[in-house]
């Protein structure tokens, strides 16, 4: 492409829509009381997970599962969202080989929860209010796999294989309103609003949330218009868009695609794409004739879900506390700078220093050594910090042991180095390595009265008021005791010897 | 023991329960009345002798044992088609499902198995319960006993049939517009569609979801009662099951044959007869009346002005509905795979062609038409339009039951017809079902049993209509009306059928 | 599980709601189906019709909407819609696994299987 996106965002305003699926973590399925792969169910192999519901059979008929829906409206609420006072269910339908009854149990136009809003915080603290149109039930498709042939050339020569244990998966989809006015931002605010949304659903618990399990899907909706003031512009959308850095990636790549159609005096054809994860790029999916007509109407075999008022409120009051609340609030009780908040943050050591703090160490102490000693450490290593083979309470413990004077700063750096090398928890290692700050007067004046007896000519100096070869005595005694005795300590025990 | 198979289900039951004879005499006697005379009346596509003998083994053996027994037990009965049974080839009347042998029970044929009802086969009916003559039933239509010339009704032909030709002391029905109503009163049988929600629909291959309901053929009002009894109930596999517990409709059939009608209110439907329905079929309702009218009833005539419309609305809702439930048969899973005659076998080509080769022509015109009619733009004009027409037609019905406690009306507007009268003309055979339709639409339970002969020699239906979870009242009510005819008559109606030939 | 009368659904309206998503709005008149709108319903119901089948069925077809068209004149704007005949509301499923059905089973029924799978003549359009 000869238009960059540093380019194409000096000319034109992008507009977002995103779309996201999050498979909730209910034990059973949407509508049958199958396992449910997203439920904590391994399934050993294809179809297992299956019953006349999941598969389609003639006769079955779906009952809803009451903790999804429980969920779905846990998941509005946190959106700041209506929830419905009556809603139904609706059958989408259309062919296709992984959906068993040829139409997808979903809700139309009477969404459980609709009219909210999310904030969105990015990296460098501006606060991004994405507008939620509405969040709805459905279920998950099974899974097709291709076989043989390259794709499509070879007729006859290549078929594919479905496995229905994913059919049925209990899904909540969140669609925003246009994000407008985000300008050259739109990456960072795409990549930045699914990443807190996957937060919400793990503190909600309403979903593991697993972007590399497919828990967590983004169908991401990029326009251009000229101008801020100017009509939408047409829309492409790009499916399934499965982390969080192809989130940017597409929306990067089809700012700048786009801009290139429009500068050519082209038309951006209303389309689905897909992203390619090898370059970045996406490209446009099967054009299906007749994917508008999906004929919608009320899922006869459900009865409306018309959540009480009371209920409601019930979740609202067990709701947990949101990532952006807990923020603030352990912002405010550690007594962190905004910016090195957003580096704890943005780090991904909030929950590390957390329970590093519950484990006794102070907030500063906390955050020095996982933005310290232990960042570096990771980083040397490519590895994400919650990776490192330690836990906060170690970290908790360590420090105990320096705020009681045991060891010093340096003396915790070679503990730590222990405990990541495997050797037991601070204390086990302490103990090991013998590295304990030797405290006890009685073995540190056995060193002192040596290193004076071999140099009475020193004793004498200091005796006089000679201070300087002060130094050298300590020095002798620190390398005596290999660091462990406390220098101020042995300073004054050389004075008193030597005035005594 | 030929003399078994002349016994009402209640009649056989006693004589099990009593010791007189076995549920494996009882099976094979019905058994052998299939094999004598199925050749030519067709009820059943499928006969299971060694499964039915072997549930009826099991049953004599319990009741051997001293063990407590469901009243029915050891009785046999037949299955409409439509019905999933474990491990028993299940068509639905399609070449789609051609073989097909579902892996689970439908929840009524769980309760049935559960009672040791020993289940005789699988009974004839148009294609996935689409038709009033069984004539689109893709293996070929069922005879009607009176007259093996005539249609024995639809869908449900060859649970009535069987019934009528005693080939089965009881069957299961479904009944989504008349399809259990429609063929009792063209055969002289008995027929109830229950309140909807009443019997679970968990294994009952959709046709129209918000319409569908499963209910008892049989011969008489206390039979139907009985075997509601085993197959009613709440199930928590269907969303749109009753939660609340009924009644013993057998205690209210039995009640009602020797209750007095006095004071009961009834109330002929205007829109539900006259114009339409043949002089023979208005002659036998009416003689019905009078023996209502004799025994204490009041008659009235109530109008339900919404009910012109219930054909159209009827004929929008399910071809909606079933354009969409249909869907699933597509040569992926199960049943039929049809490769296409040229072109790449891809997916998509396949599915058509299964659907285009495995759906008959009836099956392919109701899709079509809810296809259309769920179509973008014109679900307000017709979809939508349809389900307020619905909403009219539960205030008539709730007007009329301010009035009456039963409202009546012929069952259908004429006799069996000649098989072919109405193939090609698929409005007139939809009008078959202008008076059942109504209770589905409402979803209110309904009975038709016989009132008597038709000028032509052939049965006419009566059907009596309660409202919604009233299904106990039409049970009452139907026995009154039974045993007012029977008195007449001095022998069941079915007496006067014509002998079916007996072939070796 | 709890059942609301229809008259208590009915007073629980919802003033709030989203737009429905777009739909074209095509329908001024009833219109009538000839044999290219069999066409594309077949298309959308995927149905393979043979030329005869098209004719016919356009024919047919055509006469019955004609009768059924009546529908959108007998009610009001202001009667609400009937979707289920009983009205019930919030039948809920507790969140318990039951049982499964047993793979080799249901692919004993299949027209063609591999690997516990599904197998199904190739899916355009799928990425590989």
């Amino acid at each position: 492409m000869s238009v960059t996106y540093e380019d194409a965002v000096t000319r034109y305003d992008p507009v977002l829509g995103i779309e996201v699926h999050v498979e909730l973590g209910t034990r059973t399925k949407m509508f049958d009381d199958a396992p449910s792969p997203a439920g904590g169910t391994e399934p050993e192999h294809a179809n297992q997970l299956v019953t006349p519901v999941s598969l389609g059979l003639p006769g079955a008929l779906p009952v809803v599962n009451g903790t999804a829906v429980e969920h779905a409206i846990k998941i509005g609420l946190a959106l700041n969202c209506q929830i419905a006072e009556v809603c139904r269910f609706a059958r989408k339908n259309y062919f296709y080989p992984d959906v068993p009854k040829n139409f997808q149990t979903s809700q139309y136009d009477e969404p459980i929860a609709y009219e909210g809003y999310l904030d969105v915080e990015l990296a460098d603290g501006t606060v991004v209010r994405v507008e939620i149109e509405r969040a709805h039930m459905e279920e998950d498709a099974g899974k097709n796999t291709h076989v043989g042939g390259a794709a499509g050339r070879i007729h006859g020569a290549s078929h594919s294989l479905v496995d229905y244990n994913r059919a049925g998966v209990p899904l909540v989809e969140i669609v925003t309103k246009p994000i407008t006015g985000v300008g050259d931002r739109a990456p960072e605010v795409a990549r930045a609003y699914v990443q807190t949304l996957r937060d919400i659903f793990r503190a909600l618990e309403v979903s593991e949330a697993r972007m590399e399990r497919g828990n967590v899907r983004a169908d991401v909706n990029v326009s251009l218009r000229p101008t801020p003031t100017s009509p939408l512009g047409t829309r492409t959308e790009t499916k399934n868009v499965n982390s969080f850095r192809s989130i940017e990636r597409t929306v990067r790549f089809e700012i700048a695609r786009q801009a290139e159609v429009l500068d050519g005096g082209g038309s951006v054809l209303q389309e689905t794409r897909h992203f390619h994860e090898d370059d970045g790029s996406t490209s446009p999916g099967r054009v299906k004739s007749d994917a508008e007509d999906y004929r919608y109407f009320p899922e006869p075999d459900l009865v409306p879900v018309a959540p009480s008022r009371e209920w409601v409120e019930q979740i609202r009051a067990t709701l947990p506390e949101l990532p952006a609340a807990r923020r603030r609030r352990l912002q405010g009780d550690w007594g962190y700078a905004d910016a090195e908040m957003r580096d704890v943050v943005n780090a991904g050591a909030l929950e590390l220093i957390e329970a590093t703090v519950a484990a006794g160490a102070s907030p500063a102490a906390a955050r020095k050594w996982w933005m310290g000693e232990l960042a570096r450490t990771a980083k040397s290593q490519d590895v994400a910090l919650e990776e490192l083979p330690v836990t906060p309470a170690a970290i908790g413990e360590l420090q105990t042991l320096v705020d009681a004077g045991r060891i010093n700063d340096k003396l915790a750096r070679q503990v730590l180095e222990g405990v990541l090398a495997g050797e037991g928890s601070p204390e086990q290692v302490l103990t090991a390595r013998g590295l304990e700050i030797v405290s006890d007067d009685g073995p540190l004046l056995e060193v002192i009265d040596a290193t004076l007896a071999e140099q009475p000519d020193i004793v004498e100096k200091i005796r006089s008021g000679n201070l300087g070869p002060m130094g050298a005595i300590i020095g002798a005694v620190m390398k005596a005791t290999r660091g462990q005795a406390d220098a101020g300590r042995v300073r004054e025990l050389v004075m008193e010897r030597v005035n005594g | 023991m030929s003399e078994l198979i002349r016994l009402t289900a209640a009649e056989l039951a006693a004589t099990l329960a009593a010791g007189e004879v076995s549920s494996v005499e009882a099976t094979q006697a019905h058994l052998d009345r299939i094999g004598a005379v199925d050749g030519d009346v067709h009820a059943f596509l499928n006969v299971s002798d060694a499964e039915a003998l072997a549930s009826a083994a099991a049953v004599d053996a319990a009741r051997a044992a001293g063990e407590t027994l469901h009243p029915l037990a050891g009785v046999p009965i037949a299955v409409k088609d439509v019905v999933v049974t474990k491990g028993q080839v299940t068509t639905a009347g399609s070449k789609m499902l051609e073989g097909w042998v579902p892996p689970y029970d439908a929840t009524l044929v769980t309760r049935l198995r559960e009672a040791g009802l020993p289940i005789l086969g699988k009974t004839n009916m148009d294609e996935f319960a689409m038709g009033s003559s069984t004539e689109h039933s893709a293996y070929g239509p069922t005879r009607n006993p009176w007259d093996l010339g005539r249609i024995p009704g639809g869908s449900g032909g060859g649970s009535a049939a069987a019934v009528a030709a005693y080939e089965a002391p009881l069957a299961i029905g479904t009944d989504t517009g008349g399809s259990i109503r429609q063929p009792a009163a063209v055969t002289g049988t008995v027929g109830v569609k229950p309140t909807y929600g009443s019997v679970s629909r968990y294994g009952l291959i959709a046709l129209a979801s918000s319409l569908d309901q499963a209910g008892p053929c049989t011969r008489t009002v206390l039979d139907s009662a009985l075997l509601h009894d085993v197959i009613g109930g709440h199930d928590p596999r269907d969303s749109t099951s009753l939660p609340e517990a009924a009644p013993s409709y057998a205690d209210a059939a039995r009640a009602g044959a020797h209750g007095d009608l006095k004071g009961l209110r009834v109330g002929v439907v205007t829109e539900l007869g006259g114009e339409g329905y043949e002089p023979g079929v208005r002659a036998s309702f009416q003689a019905a009346l009078d023996a209502l009218t004799a025994a204490g009833a009041d008659i009235v005539e109530v109008t339900c002005p919404s009910f012109s419309a219930a054909l159209a609305a009827y004929y929008l809702i399910l071809p909606s509905e079933a354009s969409s439930n249909l869907a699933k048969f597509d040569g992926m899973r199960y049943g039929l795979r049809v490769e296409p005659g040229e072109g790449a076998a891809t997916a998509e080509r396949v599915m058509s062609a299964t659907r285009g080769a495995g759906f008959g022509d009836e099956v392919k015109r109701r899709i079509i038409l809810g296809t259309y009619a769920l179509s973008a733009g014109y679900y307000d004009a017709y979809y939508g339009s349809a389900q307020k027409v619905r909403t009219l037609i539960q205030r008539d019905f709730a007007a009329a039951f301010e009035q009456v406690d039963v409202l009546v009306s012929p069952t259908a507007p004429t006799t069996a017809f000649p098989f072919g009268a109405k193939l090609d003309d698929p409005l007139a055979m939809y009008l078959n079902d202008v008076a059942t339709i109504p209770a589905n639409l409402a979803g209110i339970p309904g009975i038709s049993l016989p009132s008597g002969l038709s000028d032509d020699g052939l049965p006419v239906g009566f059907q009596i209509l309660a409202p919604a979870r009233q299904d106990a009242r039409l049970y009452g009510v139907g026995a009154a009306l039974e045993t007012l005819l029977l008195d007449d008559w001095g022998a069941p109606l079915l007496s006067r059928a014509p002998k079916l030939e007996v072939s070796r | 599980m709890c059942a609301l009368s229809g008259d208590a659904l009915e007073r629980m309206s919802v003033d709030a709601r989203p737009e429905v998503p777009a739909v074209p709005h095509r329908l001024a008149t009833m219109s009538t189906i000839d044999s290219a709108e069999v066409v594309r319903l077949a298309g959308l119901a995927r149905i393979d019709l043979s030329e005869d089948e098209v004719t016919r069925l356009a024919g047919e077809l055509d006469v019955i909407v004609q009768a059924v068209a009546t529908v959108s004149e007998v009610a009001g704007a202001d009667v609400p819609a009937t979707s289920h005949p009983i009205p019930l509301t919030n039948v809920f499923r507790d969140d318990v696994p039951g049982e499964t059905l047993d793979t080799a089973a249901v692919l004993s029924q299949a027209p063609e299987a591999q690997d516990d799978k599904f197998a199904v003549p190739q899916i355009l359009g799928e990425e590989v």
